[in-house]
């Protein structure tokens, strides 16, 4: 038996006979924020963090912002098969992000940066982006994944959380997933579940307003995101998405409660700025006008002006900031361009622990035709650059 | 009028929504935007936004949802991002959809089509490659087609539209734009179920389908071989008929897809040849395939793909033994 709070509440009483209608309009979710769009704050929410981590905070959503750029550049040279842009979801991606431990599991839709917070290289992130298997076996390292069939990873968070609760691990696991995921049946099966058994997962939703084309009034009939926990019998916290210490602040507050057996669901509301990929056209379903509102809710230039309140701006170089993060991409990239030439074999390997013997032969006589035709090198290449 | 495979998609939309109103088109990014690879562009303008709809992101819910509309009197036609993004829908798929004429002994049917492209070769992320047409042949009840041209995919998606049951429409999403040629005007149909002979010939037969045909007609183009080249069309039902025939002539047979190898079409087909010309055959069927993996990943997926030398090299093991 779970000793969460709500299943202690007892069921509310009998009514007076009338048919009652439980709507969405009983229900009031309220948005956390701590610095207003027009820079005010309440010093008392500010979340405890020491100063420095009140910087690194800001330095990890300019590597966020940066990395983003510099992707989006390479793929249009190129070099890249296709990206993601996080522009807009800073704050999202870096307050949640920096609540984790490095036992936590992270299993990412929109949200690359946190791979970098727990250890991994761009060079991997730039490895994920040309179809480099060695990209995932990386993250792996770190306890984290990128799904891209989206919502597929959710129930996959449940039993993750699920061992960990088995071992009384001291971790959480955790399962970034958009607006879109939400409407997945994997998401309604994953999420019941964690409600269900008490597991220690928690799900951070970055509302960033569209699935591809689709704006999220038209994915649900839900008013919002966040309520959708409570039918699972989990906890809520909607959160301003382009205020970095809410965010920090929300996720922190949920991932104490989930190491306890709480599952937690915050939905943090933000925008994606850039196109969805770079092979996607925004301007085919979203006006420019949206976009230059969403524009002047920057969450970096918030977060500044915050830094800037609280006399913490002095000690950032923001230039030097930017510099280092460029270098680090230029070396990430220099490397990632060195890959060494595969062989065919890496084809084979890992499908099973051991190669059946039908898939040896398979793999035999590929070798042997690559040996004997060498006109298949006009029809095959390795792309080392996606 | 000259057309690409994916226009030749949204031209057969356009015509069956304009002779059928009971043909609703729905799916993820279809109406707005007109569909990720643009291939039911204009429809939403032309049909209004009760015939054309952006679904939430949720595949069970399209095609659970288009077999409940197809029992109830409509004909949707419902689009699947990629091929990739079916499974959650494999339930769907095996548990209604193929299941509703068996199961009410026809007193309620399933008219319907789900397309989605498929299959290995345009650079994108994981599960945007793979060819399992052999998994969903498996499912008794449901059609399976994947065409191979333009003028073909007009013809076949505009019968799978009208077909009383329901059908699987594969879309060769890596020659969606590499070949143009004349569409038929009108109200063009390719029966479902019938393979066509692309080039005739008296040393092999050479059966393919989908984004296989490019490469299987290049291979035997630059060998000279005199080869029979059958691009089977239907999966299921599949066309025996033609095939066996050919075999009969030949002797030799050979093929190809690009899904994995193990129980994939081609071992049905080779069933098939076996039931019914193997006192014919002067040499082993040949299969040229996927591997039994995952595809690889964008930099390393040709290494996957059937090209021409890997084809051309089956066919003349098939012509040697
Ligand atoms: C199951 C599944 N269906 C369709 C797709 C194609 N697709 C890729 S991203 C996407 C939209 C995702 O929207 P959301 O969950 O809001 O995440 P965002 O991209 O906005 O971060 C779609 C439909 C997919 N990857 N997986
Ligand atoms: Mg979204």
């Amino acid at each position: 038996m779970s000793d969460r709070e709500s299943d202690r509440r007892v069921p509310s009483a009998v009514g007076d006979g009338g048919v009652g209608l439980l709507t969405q309009a009983d229900l009031s979710v309220p948005t956390h924020q701590i610095v207003d769009p027009d820079g005010s704050y309440d010093p008392e929410a500010v979340p405890d963090l020491s100063a420095e981590e009140l910087c690194d905070l800001y330095r990890w959503m300019v590597t966020d912002r940066v990395f983003s750029r510099r992707m989006v550049n390479i793929q249009r040279r190129g070099e890249l098969g296709t990206f993601g842009s996080t522009r807009g979801q800073e704050a999202s991606i870096i307050g949640s992000a920096f609540t984790l431990e490095p036992q936590d599991w992270l299993y990412v839709g929109r949200a690359w940066t946190p791979m970098f917070m727990r250890g991994a290289s761009m060079t991997d992130m730039i490895h994920f982006w040309r179809g480099i298997e060695t990209a995932q076996q990386s993250f792996a390292k770190q306890n984290s994944q990128i799904a891209i069939s989206i919502g597929s990873h959710i129930p996959l968070v449940a039993g993750l959380a699920w061992g960990m609760q088995l071992d009384d691990a001291d971790a959480v696991a955790t399962a970034y997933i958009g607006d879109g995921a939400t409407s997945t049946g994997a998401a309604h099966e994953g999420i019941n579940l964690a409600g269900a058994l008490s597991l220690p997962a928690l799900f951070f939703c970055q509302n960033n307003q569209y699935a591809i084309s689709l704006n999220v009034e038209e994915q649900t009939g839900a008013k919002t995101l966040a309520q959708k926990a409570l039918a699972y019998g989990i906890d809520a916290i909607r959160v301003d998405g382009q205020d970095v210490l809410a965010v920090y602040d929300a996720v922190q507050t949920a991932r104490e409660r989930v190491k306890d057996g709480n599952p937690v669901f915050v939905e943090s509301v933000t925008y994606r700025l850039d196109a969805h990929t770079t092979s996607d056209d925004p301007t085919r379903y979203r006006d420019e006008e949206e976009v230059q509102e969403w524009e002047a809710k920057d969450p970096i230039e918030r977060y500044r002006s915050f830094l800037q309140s609280e006399g913490l701006w002095s000690r950032i170089d923001h230039d030097s900031i930017v510099d280092d993060i460029e270098t680090e991409f230029d070396e990430a990239l220099a490397t990632a361009d060195e890959l060494e030439e595969r062989r065919v074999r890496e084809l084979f390997a890992h499908v099973y622990d051991e190669l059946p013997s039908e898939l040896s032969r398979q793999l035999e006589a590929f070798e042997a035709l690559l040996e004997e035709r060498p006109e298949m090198d006009d029809y095959i290449e390795q792309r080392p650059k996606g | 009028m000259q057309a690409t495979i994916v226009q030749a998609v949204n031209e057969a939309l356009h015509g069956a929504m304009e002779r059928d109103d009971r043909v609703v088109v729905f799916g993820e990014d279809v109406a707005e935007s007109g569909g990720v690879f643009r291939a039911t562009d204009e429809l939403l303008e032309e049909f209004g936004s009760d015939r054309v709809v952006d679904t939430p992101l949720s595949e069970i819910a399209i095609v659970g949802g288009a077999t409940g509309m197809a029992m109830y009197g409509y004909r949707p036609v419902v689009e699947i991002q990629f091929s990739g993004f079916l499974p959650p829908a494999f339930d769907q798929l095996v548990t209604n959809t193929s299941r509703i004429r068996w199961r009410t002994r026809g007193e309620l049917t399933a008219p319907m089509v789900v397309r989605m492209p498929y299959g290995a070769g345009v650079r994108a992320l994981e599960h945007h490659s793979e060819s399992l047409e052999g998994a969903y042949a498996h499912i008794p009840g449901l059609k399976v087609a994947v065409p191979s041209t333009p003028a073909d995919t007009k013809g076949l998606l505009t019968a799978a539209i009208r077909d009383p049951d329901p059908v699987l429409f594969m879309e060769p999403k890596r020659i969606y734009r590499s070949i143009r040629e004349e569409l038929p005007e009108g109200d063009h149909e390719v029966p479902l179920g019938e393979a066509a002979v692309r080039r005739e010939g008296d040393a092999v037969t050479v059966v393919a389908w989908g984004a296989m045909m490019p490469p299987t007609l290049e291979a035997v183009d630059d060998s000279g071989i005199d080869a029979e080249v059958i691009d089977l069309r239907t999966i299921s039902p599949m066309d025996t008929e033609t095939v066996v025939e050919s075999v009969k002539k030949t002797g030799r047979c050979v093929v190809v897809h690009e899904g994995p190898r193990t129980l994939g079409v081609g071992s049905e087909l080779i069933a098939r040849i076996n039931d019914e010309a193997l006192m014919y055959l002067e040499a082993p069927i040949e299969r040229v395939t996927g591997f039994d993996t995952q595809v690889p990943l964008l930099s390393m997926e040709d290494f996957y793909l059937p090209h021409p030398p890997r084809i051309l090299d089956g066919i003349e093991r098939a012509l040697t033994a």
